[in-house]
């Protein structure tokens, strides 16, 4: 007698997909279930093809027996991908519409969520010296690779990326020149460490962790393009939640709020640059 | 037989790009009833004017994509400079800031492969003139799935290049002139 033969809809590699990322969060507590699925695929398959695996159930295999293979994987879920100063437009509105308000505080908790490799970082601790802020600032940079994090604590990048980084920082309104913060050799650029005095570096996931201080404004670009629509609407309520009064939150050139459960918290405050308020306090 | 309904177009171009596409797109009907998603090559450093532009001869709706855009029928949808477009359900686009492919973001393969992950054989992917080889994996991805595949005669696209590589990894590709892609599209939507 044959088999019986189950109707499904669900793809094999679909099926493998929700199991690795169901293991994932079991055995390590890292949560990509409600990743977009779309680009979690595609590095998936790169994963296992760079990886040598045939399967993604072979690499599941690996997964769940060898932790050493955790960060290489990490490294393909998470994207690593920014620049210094990138959208200079960004930058620049944030140092004419947003600078003037926050120099009314006296004291600031500025929040880079998702901070990746740190360019975002050292580009706004330059801003805010710049414009006077830095004393009275802390910078909050978060992330889920602890790769990326030490990375960003370290602050060095190659030298080939620097002259783009130059531009951007022009572009963005530097009120001095870029090679002022890093000193260069072997092909690398050292941003200088002065510039971490008043940033905490810390593993923390839109996901699964909370709300931990309250911020006059949060960064948070090109990283909600890689959640899905519930995750994002996770993501921008912590956010809202974490904002002070007319608090400011700054997201990527294409992202938007208006899909999101949590728009009306928000009003636009420079809307060409993404830049929100929060409204409702 | 019942005439084939796909679900969504994709359309993948570069180099002449623009004179294509203002053959197609202004003779789509204001009831056109799948969304057509677009890939064109563009400087990343640029702002882009593709929607703009064609927003005022189409009687389709004509949109530059942001992350979660749903997906409507009589609509176009312009992938942004520098991100790549992909389809993320049925009803919803998405963006990514991953590494280029072929040296593209925007790439035409991103976007044809994920669309024949959710469409499955639901989706036509048409490629059109060009001068690199993007999309041609992609036409293979649709094609495999049991979607439709087209691409411009070589003979007529401004750039050879880009049709001929997909016409390559993709040989039963219908090969259609801009007109026979128009009449193609006013058949099926």
């Amino acid at each position: 007698m044959d088999a019986p033969v189950i109707e499904t809809f669900e793809k094999v590699e679909d099926i493998e997909i929700r199991l690795l990322l169901e293991a994932l969060y079991v055995r390590y507590h890292y949560d990509f279930r409600n990743y977009a699925m779309g680009s979690v695929k595609r590095r998936l398959r790169q994963a296992c093809e760079q990886m040598g695996f045939a399967t993604i159930s072979a690499l599941q295999e690996k997964i769940l027996h060898d932790e050493t293979m955790l960060p290489r994987l990490l490294g393909y879920l998470t994207v690593q991908v920014s620049e210094m100063f990138r959208d200079p437009s960004y930058f620049r509105a944030i140092r004419e519409k947003v600078v003037p308000h926050l120099k009314t505080y006296s004291s600031l908790k500025i929040w880079i969520a998702g901070c990746s490799c740190g360019e975002e970082v050292y580009s706004l601790a330059i801003l805010f010296r710049e414009e006077g802020l830095e004393d009275r600032t802390i910078f909050y940079a978060t992330d889920i690779n602890q790769d990326a994090l030490q990375a960003a604590e370290a602050g060095v990048y190659n030298l080939d990326r620097v002259q783009l980084f130059t531009e951007n920082h022009r572009k963005s309104g530097g009120r001095s020149s870029l090679s002022d913060y890093y000193k260069a050799g072997y092909g690398r650029v050292s941003f200088d460490r002065s510039l971490r005095e008043r940033v905490v570096f810390s593993d923390h996931s839109l996901v699964t962790d909370a709300v931990f201080g309250e911020m006059q404004l949060i960064s948070c670009r090109n990283v909600m393009i890689y959640f899905d629509r519930t995750l994002q609407d996770r993501a921008v309520g912590l956010f809202k939640d974490s904002l002070a009064r007319k608090g400011f939150l700054g997201i990527g050139a294409k992202e938007n709020l208006r899909f999101s459960a949590h728009a009306d918290g928000f009003k636009e405050f420079v809307r060409e640059e993404k830049i929100y308020q929060r409204v409702g306090l | 037989m019942t005439a084939y309904r796909p679900r969504a177009i994709v359309i993948g171009a570069s180099a002449g790009a623009l004179e294509a596409l203002t053959v197609i797109l202004p003779s789509l009907p204001s009831d056109f009833r799948a969304p057509i998603i677009i890939v064109v090559h563009i400087p990343s450093d640029k702002r882009s004017v593709l929607a703009e532009l064609f927003r005022a001869k189409c009687r389709i709706q004509v949109i530059d994509v942001e992350d979660k855009e749903p997906l409507k029928p009589a609509t176009a949808y312009f992938a942004p400079p520098d991100y790549h477009l992909l389809v993320e359900d049925t009803e919803t686009l998405g963006l990514t800031y991953e590494e280029p492919v072929l040296f593209s973001r925007p790439s035409i393969d991103v976007l044809f492969e994920s669309a024949a992950d959710v469409y499955g054989s639901d989706v036509t992917a048409i490629l059109l003139t060009g001068a690199n080889q993007d999309g041609a994996k992609g036409l293979v991805a649709v094609a495999e799935a049991g979607g439709q595949v087209i691409v411009q005669d070589p003979e007529t696209a401004f750039a050879a290049a880009m049709p001929e590589a997909g016409l390559r990894l993709c040989p039963n590709a219908e090969v259609l002139s801009l007109d026979g892609i128009c009449a193609y599209l006013r058949r099926i939507g």
